[in-house]
């Protein structure tokens, strides 16, 4: 009986370890399923995007939080001295405040990028044969999502402190629907520096020095008629002047053509220069 | 098919800035068997494996997997691969559940089938009960587990294991080598790396020791063991003054280099080397009773397998490299 405590050992040490022939059935005779399509791949890392969120609710606080001090930070600070009112400045700073203040969130995509691909499960996502931007075209979808809840906080606070869209409903949609292109376009900027940079805080700066001069010098709170001539010339090309006139417009229930064009134009620039950027360094890295 | 190739480079090479982490790999991968590659950290096993599984760009060299090109044709090699890492490659702020419904949606898996699927192989890997937690709850042994589940979610051609046991208790050691015993046995290629000796000794049959990344010896676990020896004797004399003719003896006995330890009563010398085909338990009895006929006093006597260290010196020996 010299065995016993050796067959005891055995025993113990495959608690809970995988049975060989339930392994040996779940390996053989399986059929390997077809690739997903482009489309598939893209909303399954979404879903990711989402189930992280219910995991870690915190990560809305930038979507929640930010966007009501924005909101009512600017509204009653500007709003007596530029407009007389605040009532009547939050008509016209309601759609540019919502404009600059999801521009703003964008620049967390790239510290995400930045901490999500350091970890070993990027490696596996890279083994994968998949469409390559998928992972990086999920992330943005789930922070659309994001941009989404932001933009549907920050009209409720606006509503609240008196803003009053002639758009109506399909306006208000409108505008926020041109909002959210324009982000999901304007964050691969973001996905290129998260794999570009070494690490979370360098994300963090680059992105504010490209993210402040941008959004402020805009038409978001004054209209740029008031400013020195050089910086009229920056201030009327600026991407997010182009947006916010266009989203104000259509909140307002008109039909800014050029300026959509223009958002849309500068939209399908961002996805070719830096969804090819992004993509390249994603292969290479 | 029995000589066809899982894997095969030529010259590899990967330079990180002045670091020649890998410097020119030859390699040659029988299908069907689980092939070992024994080093030291950063001996460039991991960068290795990370070109053969798409992750990284050789600088230099070719490698093919089932005769893909891993740069070339990286796609077809992926679909063909999968990758276990050194650290968890899965999610850890999501459930074990999501993290393998997530990838056999990935890989293509309808909703119910990518369920059914994460379903049975958690329940097979013992994680059934962790299923709803968070991976980074889980322990370490749970972790590899899960990550080997996720790497088998389609039974691969091919299967890189990145040290999987370092840094794990025996138990989950064992549970780990179970699971690569059956996942070879269904024909699945396994490239393991290890620092263990004993881990490429238990599920190897053929080693590659890598170092400096070049690789410094290959063979069957036999042709390799033979040129180092199967196993090493250490032995505590009582009288530090006999140590000198046990030396000699030891040396005779088990035609073998002795080393000296700094501890003065403390000797080391390999058995079972140089293609003799007597076991090493066998030589060792022998060496001892050698000893005791000279009436050499030994109080302590142990015979293992050698250190990782010990194949290092008798391999770099012999090739003259610089340890």
């Amino acid at each position: 009986m010299s065995t016993v405590p050796t067959t005891a050992e055995r025993g113990d040490a495959e608690l809970g370890a995988p049975d060989a022939g339930t392994l040996a059935s779940l390996l053989v005779g399986q059929e390997r399923p077809h690739r997903p399509s482009a489309l598939s791949a893209s909303l399954t890392f979404g879903w990711r995007a989402m189930l992280k969120i219910k995991h870690v609710p915190e990560q809305l606080f930038d979507v929640t939080v930010f966007p009501v001090m924005m909101v009512l930070m600017f509204t009653y600070l500007f709003g007596g001295a530029l407009a007389g009112s605040t009532e009547g400045y939050i008509q016209f700073l309601l759609p540019g405040i919502l404009v600059m203040s999801v521009v703003m969130i964008t620049m967390y995509t790239g510290v995400a990028v930045n901490t999500d691909i350091a970890k070993g499960v990027f490696d596996r996502f890279r083994t994968l044969p998949i469409w390559r931007p998928a992972p990086m075209v999920g992330y943005l979808l789930g922070d659309v999502v994001r941009y989404l809840l932001a933009s549907a906080v920050m009209l409720v606070v606006g509503i609240v402190i008196g803003y009053r869209p002639d758009g109506g409903l399909p306006g208000v949609l409108a505008g926020v629907a041109l909002l959210l292109v324009f982000s999901f376009a304007f964050s691969w900027i973001w996905t290129m520096f998260g794999l570009m940079l070494r690490t979370e805080k360098s994300v963090m700066g680059v992105s504010m020095m490209v993210i402040f001069p941008l959004t402020f010098l805009s038409n978001v709170f004054v209209d740029p008629s008031t400013m020195p001539g050089w910086l009229q010339v920056f201030v009327n090309n600026s991407p997010v002047t182009h947006l916010a006139a266009a989203v104000r417009e259509l909140m307002a229930g008109n039909w800014p053509a050029t300026d959509i064009a223009w958002s849309l134009g500068w939209s399908a620039l961002f996805v070719l220069v830096f969804g090819a950027v992004t993509m390249r360094l994603y292969n290479r890295k | 098919m029995s000589t066809e190739l899982a894997i095969e480079t030529t010259g590899l090479v990967k330079v990180f800035g002045d670091n020649r982490a890998v410097d020119g790999v030859d390699l040659a991968v029988p299908a069907g068997t689980v092939y070992g590659v024994l080093g030291p950290n950063g001996a460039g096993k991991t960068t290795t494996v990370r070109m053969l599984a798409t992750l990284l760009r050789p600088d230099a060299g070719r490698a093919l997997v089932f005769g893909h090109d891993v740069v070339k044709d990286a796609d077809t090699v992926r679909g063909r691969v999968s990758l276990t890492g050194q650290y968890a490659s899965v999610d850890e702020d999501l459930t074990g559940t999501e993290n393998l419904v997530l990838l056999a949606r990935l890989l293509g898996h309808s909703r119910p089938a990518a369920r059914a699927r994460a379903a049975q192989l958690l329940e097979a890997f013992g994680l059934g009960e962790a299923a709803g937690r968070q991976v980074k709850d889980y322990s370490g042994g749970m972790r590899r587990r899960i990550d080997i589940a996720a790497s088998i979610l389609n039974t691969p051609d091919l299967l890189f294991l990145d040290e999987p046991t370092t840094g794990l208790d025996p138990r989950s050691r064992n549970q780990v080598w179970d699971i690569v015993r059956a996942v070879v046995a269904q024909g699945t290629t396994v490239m393991l790396t290890t620092q263990y000796l004993d881990e490429a000794d238990h599920l190897a049959s053929r080693i590659a020791v890598i170092d400096h990344g070049k690789v410094i010896a290959e063979g069957t676990k036999g042709e390799l063991k033979a040129s180092v020896g199967a196993g090493s004797v250490h032995l505590r004399l009582r009288d530090p003054a006999q140590r000198p003719e046990a030396e000699r003896v030891l040396a005779h006995a088990l035609d073998a280099t002795v080393q000296l330890d700094p501890d003065p009563v403390a000797l080391t010398a390999t058995v079972g080397g140089h293609g003799t085909d007597r076991g090493a338990a066998e030589q060792a009895a022998r060496a001892l009773s050698e000893l005791a006929r000279c009436g050499i006093h030994v109080d302590n006597f142990s015979l293992g397998q050698p250190s990782l260290d010990e194949v290092f010196l008798a391999l770099t020996d012999k090739k003259g490299v610089a340890a």
